[in-house]
C-alpha cells in the first residue's frame, strides 16, 4: 500500500485554491423538499476558472463554514457556476437560506473529472441515484452538446419517490434526443406514476448499450454504486470501464488535511471521480 | 396458435434448455393475452392460476397503503410476472395492473403444476428458475427497504 501522507500537489495550490473568492448568487431553484440549485457568478473579474465535468467547488457560507459541492451546470457555460445541494447539515442549510444578490465564498474547482472527453465513439451509460444525478449532469450535458462524438447514451436515474427526482423535466427532454435512452425509477409511487418502480439496478438489464464498447459513469450513495457495479459486471461491463464519484467530508480540498482519506487515496485530490477497479477493494471495507 | 407460440416460448430465458416435450407442454398451457392501460391483470387474494411473460408494455404490482394505493414494482418486456401459481395457497399476493397497453403470454399455472408433480425433473428445474427470480426480487426489495438514495446518517455532514 502506498503512503497515506502525500505532499500537496503543487498544481493544486493555485490561485483560488486556499482563499475563498466572493461569488454572487444569481438565481435559486427548489428541486425538491430537501434539494435546491443555486447559480453563481464571480463578484470580481479574473476568478472564473474553467472546470471539467465531475469536479467540485468549496462553497463558503460566511460565518458558518465550507462544504464541498459538485458542479452541476454545463461546462459549456462559462459565465456562471451551478451547484445542486441537499440540505444535510449546518453549512448546506446556510447555503439554502441564500437569495439572489447574496454573496458567498468559493474555492475551486478541485478534483478529478469524468473521462468524458476521452471517450469518443463509446456508448455512455450514466447511472444516478438520488442527488447523484447532479455531479453527472455536466458530463451528460457535455455528451449531448457533442452528440455526434459518442455512440448511444443511456441515462438511468433512481430516487426514493417521484417527488425526490431532481431535474425531472430535463430528464424527459433528454429522452427526446436521438439515440438517448432515459429510464426513471423510484422505490415507491402512487398510481399516477407511469415510469418504472424498483431499485435503479433493475433498469440495467433493460438498457440498450454495447457492453463491449460502453463506459459507465455512476454516482449515488456508495451502496447503490456497489450494487450497480455488480449489475453492470453481470451485463458485460468490466470494472475498468466503470467510473464512480465518491463523497467524504472534505475540508482543505487540496490533499493536505486528510479528512477525506479513503484507503490510500484522498478523495479531494485523487478523486472524487475514480476508475472503479482502482478503488473496488475499499468499497467492501466497512471501516474505510 | 401453438405453432406460433412455440418458437417464442422456446427462446425465452425462463424455458431455455428444456427438451422438446417440455416445450410442447408449456406451449399447450400458453396463450396470448392483451391488456389495455389501466386494466386490472390480477387481484390480490384471488386464485393465481396463471403467470405472465410480458412481450410488450408494463405491468405494475400495487398494494393499498396508508398513503393510498402504491406501486411497489413494475415489470417490462421480457420479464416474468407472478410466482404465486407455484406456491400454496396459489393466490395472488398483490394486485397487478397494466400501466400501458400490454401484450403477454399467459401460462396456465395449474397445467404447469400438474406437469411439475408428474415429472419431478421438470418440476425441479422450474422451481430452480423461479427461485432465482424470487431471490433477485428479494434482493431488489431489500435495497428498496434500506433507502439506498437517502442522505448518509452522518450528523457531522456539512
Amino acid at each position: 500500500m502506498s503512503s497515506v501522507l502525500h505532499p500537496p500537489d503543487a498544481s493544486a495550490l493555485q490561485a483560488g485554491s486556499m482563499l475563498p473568492e466572493p461569488w454572487v448568487v444569481v438565481s435559486r431553484l427548489e428541486e425538491n423538499a430537501d434539494t435546491f440549485t443555486i447559480e453563481l457568478r464571480p463578484a470580481e473579474e479574473g476568478t472564473l476558472r474553467p472546470f471539467a465535468p465531475g469536479q467540485f467547488n468549496m462553497l463558503y457560507a460566511f460565518g458558518t463554514g465550507e462544504s464541498a459541492i459538485s458542479i452541476s451546470g454545463s461546462p459549456e457555460n462559462s459565465d456562471t457556476r451551478v451547484h445542486t445541494i441537499r440540505r444535510v447539515g449546518t453549512v448546506t442549510s446556510a447555503l439554502d437560506r441564500l437569495a439572489p444578490g447574496d454573496t458567498i465564498g468559493l474555492r475551486g474547482p478541485f478534483g478529478s473529472a469524468w473521462p468524458i472527453e476521452e471517450l469518443p465513439g463509446r456508448d455512455l451509460v450514466f447511472v444516478a441515484g438520488g442527488i447523484g444525478l447532479a455531479p453527472l449532469r455536466p458530463a451528460i450535458l457535455h455528451a449531448l452538446a457533442h452528440r455526434k462524438d459518442y455512440g448511444r447514451i443511456v441515462i438511468l436515474a433512481g430516487a426514493r419517490s417521484p417527488e425526490d427526482l431532481i431535474f425531472h423535466d430535463e430528464l424527459l427532454e433528454w429522452k427526446e434526443e436521438p439515440d438517448v435512452e432515459v429510464k426513471l425509477t423510484v422505490d415507491r409511487a402512487g398510481i399516477d406514476w407511469y415510469h418504472h418502480v424498483g431499485v435503479v439496478t433493475t433498469l440495467i438489464p433493460q438498457a440498450d448499450f454495447d457492453p463491449a464498447n460502453a463506459v459507465a459513469m455512476v454516482c449515488g450513495p456508495e451502496i447503490m454504486m456497489r450494487f450497480t457495479a455488480v449489475e453492470l459486471n453481470k451485463n458485460g461491463l468490466p470494472d475498468s470501464r466503470l467510473f464512480v464519484t465518491l463523497e467524504r467530508n472534505m475540508k482543505c480540498a487540496v490533499g493536505i488535511c486528510g479528512h477525506c482519506q479513503f484507503g490510500p487515496e484522498f478523495i479531494c485530490r485523487d478523486g472524487p471521480v475514480f476508475r472503479y477497479d482502482h478503488i473496488h477493494h475499499w468499497f467492501s471495507q466497512r471501516e474505510v | 396458435m401453438s405453432t406460433t407460440l412455440e418458437p417464442l416460448l422456446r427462446k425465452h430465458p425462463l424455458f431455455s434448455g428444456f427438451d422438446d416435450d417440455s416445450i410442447h407442454l408449456i406451449t399447450s398451457c400458453a396463450k396470448n393475452v392483451r391488456f389495455h392501460e389501466g386494466d386490472l391483470v390480477a387481484k390480490q387474494g384471488e386464485p393465481a392460476d396463471e403467470f405472465f411473460l410480458i412481450r410488450e408494455g408494463r405491468i405494475a404490482m400495487e398494494m393499498p397503503s396508508p398513503q393510498g394505493l402504491m406501486r411497489l414494482q413494475t415489470s417490462d418486456a421480457g420479464d416474468v410476472v407472478g410466482w404465486s401459481w407455484l406456491v400454496p395457497p396459489y393466490d395472488w399476493h398483490f394486485d397487478l395492473r397494466a400501466v400501458s397497453n400490454v401484450r403477454a403470454f399467459s401460462i396456465d399455472g395449474r397445467c404447469l403444476r400438474n406437469k411439475c408433480e408428474s415429472d419431478p425433473r421438470f418440476g425441479y428445474t422450474m422451481m430452480k428458475r423461479f427461485s432465482k427470480m424470487m431471490a433477485d426480487r428479494l434482493e431488489a426489495t431489500r435495497l428498496q427497504l434500506i433507502d439506498i438514495y437517502g442522505a448518509p446518517a452522518d450528523t457531522t455532514a456539512p
